[in-house]
């Protein structure tokens, strides 16, 4: 039988979806080829702001692979642009030659990212976000680069400037408008967000006209209409979309800003289909997902009907728009302006960071705008578009999430079936229930396989995971995310467990927590063993074949399997004695290299295993902990004992942390530094603890990072005494010991609690910050020198360090 | 016993000596091997050295009939010597005979 010809151009989210919208009403009808620009399969371009953002990679952003096109003996042919159609004859021809006549043809062909006209703008280093290649320009040019440059303060150009500050950029964002994403926001949720987002390091240019784009070969910087100019070494223009309609065009299809269609997605031509950013549809073209599926499906449902005109025809979408920038929560759609003949309901509550406005037209909920909670967003979205007479509804019912507790039940329970959960694919609540009881659904990653819901933008998974768990009453795994494979549970269930339920041991955590695996692995083993002994100080016992290689042996295993022993030396202070043991230790075992390391002491590197305990016997020092997970060095300035400049005892007060905390447990490793002036010669900034002596006191930072992910450290306080700096980097600890997940740094465990929240529970709760320095003082009660340990005990020396050699 | 032909036994350790959890180095001459005393106290040996950078498997962290080497996290089997997925490869293993709690390797 000779099947009809299905040609699509445009390989994209579009132009796909409705190819899987035709096959599932009718696998056979069409024999299919598509023609794509982009040298990939059909990815989620929603989600390059998450690569960017370095939460996913460009491979799990994949939505149809290269089997999916085999399996369906689709004829894909990317890389391949159509550069001409011929609407009489009906037939493409590919810019590589290839030539396809059709029966049916669908332009998918999305739009160009929109670039200013500007002089300099064809320099290297200025480019768009819209595609693959647009991210990982970005993410190369951070490796070598600074200072970037995002023109345009929307939706996009803000996902893309976060992305930018994840990749260790300093970001200046220039917005033409006075304030933020003014085509989704009003001035003060605009205002609110940029707060937010210049707390995240953001630096916003606000009313800046662009004039030129200056610099040699590439970019250099940005000169403004006012005069001002900046530096920046990348520049990412993100200031509007413009539908891709060259190839149309050139074909004879009618066009204004878009490809003209009906209500059935019909072109001027006979045949001649478009689906899309590339479509306009009574008037407007859309540039969101959501329309764009909607679309798909009339097309699919009237290209496969018998009877064309009995489906119903397309008639426009409802849109909201949210921010995928983690920490901020961003809804908006519909009229959110106030006009003549309407009133808004507004919720501003300061001290939470939150505001509401729902635009009331008449009886009915014409727009909204919600800030920082936007748990009311789907019943709004519902309400808008049901036209839902509202003239008799009192506030909290508009906005449930008002009522007193009312923001602790999941949105879901109070949705009808009709209500849509994931707005970008438009399921229902009904919809993804029914999947969940019919198909035996569990996780979140099989409703999206079944129903589609959450295969896009990914911000209704939450929904979507009340959902499950509302439906089957289960706790619902992929919600959050569990601590490894061998459980659903994530860091914090498994200790919220073992303080429930006493729990002591590994093996009990995993019986009792159902673990997947017998003994759990190299990632929840550990994990659990710090829990268990944060949790219990006291009573439970450290396993040690739970500890990775270094802290079992308590040196730093090396790539040859010799391993690095570092002694401590308090507040980076030695002397001769401490010098001519390890210079003696040093010949005797033939040590192949010593270093003066970053903080401030010395490494002996390349000692057999078997040698480790004799060294650290000769050495008579203690450990450094360099290994561990715990505090590491606190590395010192000389202060006011010989600098000209000091005026406090650096060394004094670093001497006094190391001795106070050195063999206290930690979820990562902890690094501190005391610095007698603001020169900072200690490089107090990049610490997890960074002290800063200035006049007539003490300044304390936290959560600086010099490693992997160079941070900053927040001035959290300043204090006028030594004691106030021991006891507040002591409740601190206490309180990252106790909240973070195991391997989370200070540095990212302040960016997910906050600065100001860590202020709340350690500065101004007087009685929680005395009732944290006890639990730390009962937790340092156990600490003890591994090393001392180990020399004093043969049994130990045996265990761990023991090698045989058995003559043949 | 069964040995076969003329295969030989050698004497590498007491079971006592060997800790559940914690692999044991052993030399017989120039090879390098790791023991390994499971949970149910069956002994296993492989060479010591990871097939990805020859990391000393006798460091890694053991978990069931698992050890994860301790410098890339290489997962492997020590019963067969088969690196788990999504890693590949295998390393070499040795037949491990215990009689009267002592511990032979059979070659
Ligand atoms: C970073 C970013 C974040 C976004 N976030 C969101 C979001 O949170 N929510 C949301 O709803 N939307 C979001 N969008 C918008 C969304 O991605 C688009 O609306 C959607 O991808 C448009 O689909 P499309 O199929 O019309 O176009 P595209 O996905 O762009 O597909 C068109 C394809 O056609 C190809 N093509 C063009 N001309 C030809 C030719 N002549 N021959 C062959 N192939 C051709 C193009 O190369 C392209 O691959 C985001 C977009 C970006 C860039
Ligand atoms: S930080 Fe200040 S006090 Fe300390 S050594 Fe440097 S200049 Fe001197
Ligand atoms: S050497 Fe074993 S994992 Fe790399």
């Amino acid at each position: 039988m000779m099947r009809e010809k299905l040609v699509l151009i445009g390989n994209g989210m579009a132009g796909i979806r409705t190819l899987e919208e035709i096959m599932k009403i009718d696998k056979d009808r069409f024999e299919i080829t598509v023609f794509g620009e982009e040298p990939y399969p059909n990815y989620n371009r929603i989600m390059l702001s998450k690569v960017l953002q370095g939460d996913t990679s460009v491979d799990d952003i994949v939505l149809n692979d290269y089997v999916w096109y085999a399996e369906n003996q689709i004829e894909l042919h990317t890389g391949d642009p159509v550069v001409k159609v011929d609407t009489k004859k009906q037939v493409v021809y590919s810019e590589n030659g290839i030539k396809r006549p059709y029966d049916k043809l669908i332009f998918a062909t999305g739009s160009n990212p929109f670039m200013l006209p500007l002089p300099g703008a064809d320099k290297e280093g200025v480019i768009a976000f819209r595609n693959i290649k647009d991210t990982e320009t970005m993410i190369e040019a951070a490796k070598s680069y600074k200072k970037a440059a995002v023109i345009g303060g929307g939706l996009l150009g803000l996902e893309a400037a976060r992305g930018l500050l994840n990749l260790n950029m300093e970001v200046d964002v220039i917005h033409i408008s006075d304030y933020l994403m003014e085509r989704q926001l009003d001035a003060q949720s605009g205002k609110m967000l940029r707060q937010e987002l210049e707390s995240q390091g953001m630096n916003f240019l606000l009313e800046k006209n662009t004039d030129s784009i200056v610099g040699n070969k590439r970019v250099e910087g940005l000169r403004f209409k006012d005069g001002t100019s900046i530096d920046a070494d990348l520049v990412v223009m993100a200031v509007g979309i413009k539908p891709n309609i060259d190839l149309a065009k050139k074909s004879g299809l009618k066009a204004e800003r878009a490809i003209l269609v009906d209500d059935y997605m019909q072109t001027s031509a006979k045949n001649v289909y478009a689906v899309g950013e590339c479509a306009e549809h009574r008037g407007i073209a859309y540039g969101l997902v959501a329309p764009l599926y909607e679309q798909g499906k009339v097309l699919a449902e009237h290209i496969c009907a018998e009877e064309p005109s009995t489906v119903p025809g397309y008639q426009g979408s409802v849109v909201y728009t949210q921010l995928k920038v983690s920490g901020v929560d961003v809804f908006s759609a519909g009229k959110f302006v106030d006009g003549e003949n309407t009133k808004a309901i507004r919720v501003h509550d300061e001290f939470e960071g939150v505001y509401k406005k729902v635009v009331v037209e008449g009886d009915k909920v014409v727009g909204a705008i919600l800030f920082g909670d936007t748990s009311d967003s789907p019943r709004l979205l519902q309400m808008m578009r049901d036209g839902q007479d509202v003239s008799e509804m009192d506030k909290v019912a508009i906005l449930p999430s008002e009522a007193e507790g009312g923001s602790k039940e999941s949105p879901v329970v109070a949705m009808a079936d009709s209500e849509i959960i994931c707005g970008c694919n438009g399921v229902s609540k009904g919809a993804i229930c029914s999947a969940i009881t019919d198909q035996g659904l569990s996780t979140v990653e099989e409703v999206k396989q079944c129903t589609n819901a959450s295969r896009s933008c990914g911000g209704c998974k939450p929904l979507v995971a009340d959902l499950l768990e509302l439906t089957t009453g289960a706790e619902v795994a992929n919600a959050k995310e569990p601590m490894c494979g061998c459980t659903d549970h994530s860091h914090e269930e498994v200790v919220e467990q073992i303080r429930e339920l006493g729990l002591s041991h590994r093996r009990e955590v995993m019986n009792v927590l159902g673990w997947e695996s017998d003994e759990g692995c190299s990632k929840c083993r550990p994990a659990i063993n710090y829990y268990l002994k944060m949790v219990d100080p006291i009573n439970n016992e450290d396993d040690h074949t739970s500890r990775f290689v270094n802290e079992r042996l308590h040196a730093n295993i090396n790539h040859n399997g010799t391993f690095t022993v570092v002694p401590r030396m308090y507040g980076g202070v030695t002397n001769a004695d401490q010098l001519r043991k390890i210079a003696d230790v040093a010949e005797k075992y033939e040590v192949p290299l010593l270093k003066v390391t970053g903080g401030q002491r010395i490494d002996l590197f390349g000692v057999e295993k078997e040698d480790l305990p004799n060294v650290w016997e000769d050495l008579g020092m203690r450990s450094g902990s360099a290994y561990a997970k715990a505090l590491r060095t606190v590395k010192t300035c000389v202060g006011e004992q010989f600098c000209r400049f000091g005026t406090q005892d650096s060394i004094g007060l670093g001497i006094e942390l190391e001795k106070k905390f050195e063999y206290i447990n930690t979820p990562h490793k902890v690094k501190m530094a005391v610095s007698a002036c603001p020169r900072n010669c200690a490089e107090s900034g990049i610490k997890d603890f960074g002290v800063v002596g200035v006049d007539g006191g003490w300044e304390l930072y936290v959560g600086g990072n010099g490693g992997v992910d160079l941070r900053g450290g927040d001035l959290f306080v300043k204090v006028e005494t030594k004691e106030e700096i021991i006891d507040t980097i002591s409740a601190f600890m206490q309180y990252y010991r106790e909240n973070a997940r195991y391997l989370e740094r200070t540095s990212h465990f302040i960016e997910r609690v906050g600065l100001d929240h860590m202020k709340k529970v350690i500065l101004e709760d007087e009685q929680g910050r005395k009732a944290l320095i006890e639990r730390m003082e009962v937790a340092l009660s156990t600490g003890k020198d591994p090393w001392k340990e180990i020399v004093d005990s043969e049994e130990k020396k045996k265990e761990l360090f023991e090698k045989k050699s058995v003559e043949v | 016993m069964g040995k076969v032909g003329s295969a030989k036994r050698i004497e590498v350790a007491k079971v006592e000596d060997l800790a559940v959890g914690v692999g044991k180095r052993v030399e017989l001459q120039d090879e390098k091997i790791a023991l390994f005393r499971l949970n149910d106290d069956r002994v296993h040996a492989v060479q010591n050295s990871c097939p990805h950078k020859q990391g000393p498997l006798s460091e890694g962290i053991v978990s069931g009939d698992h050890v994860f080497c301790p410098l890339h996290d290489w997962k492997i089997d020590v019963t067969d010597g088969m690196v788990q997925a999504p890693d590949e490869g295998c390393v070499k293993r040795y037949d491990v005979e215990v009689e009267n709690g002592t511990v032979y390797i059979v070659k």
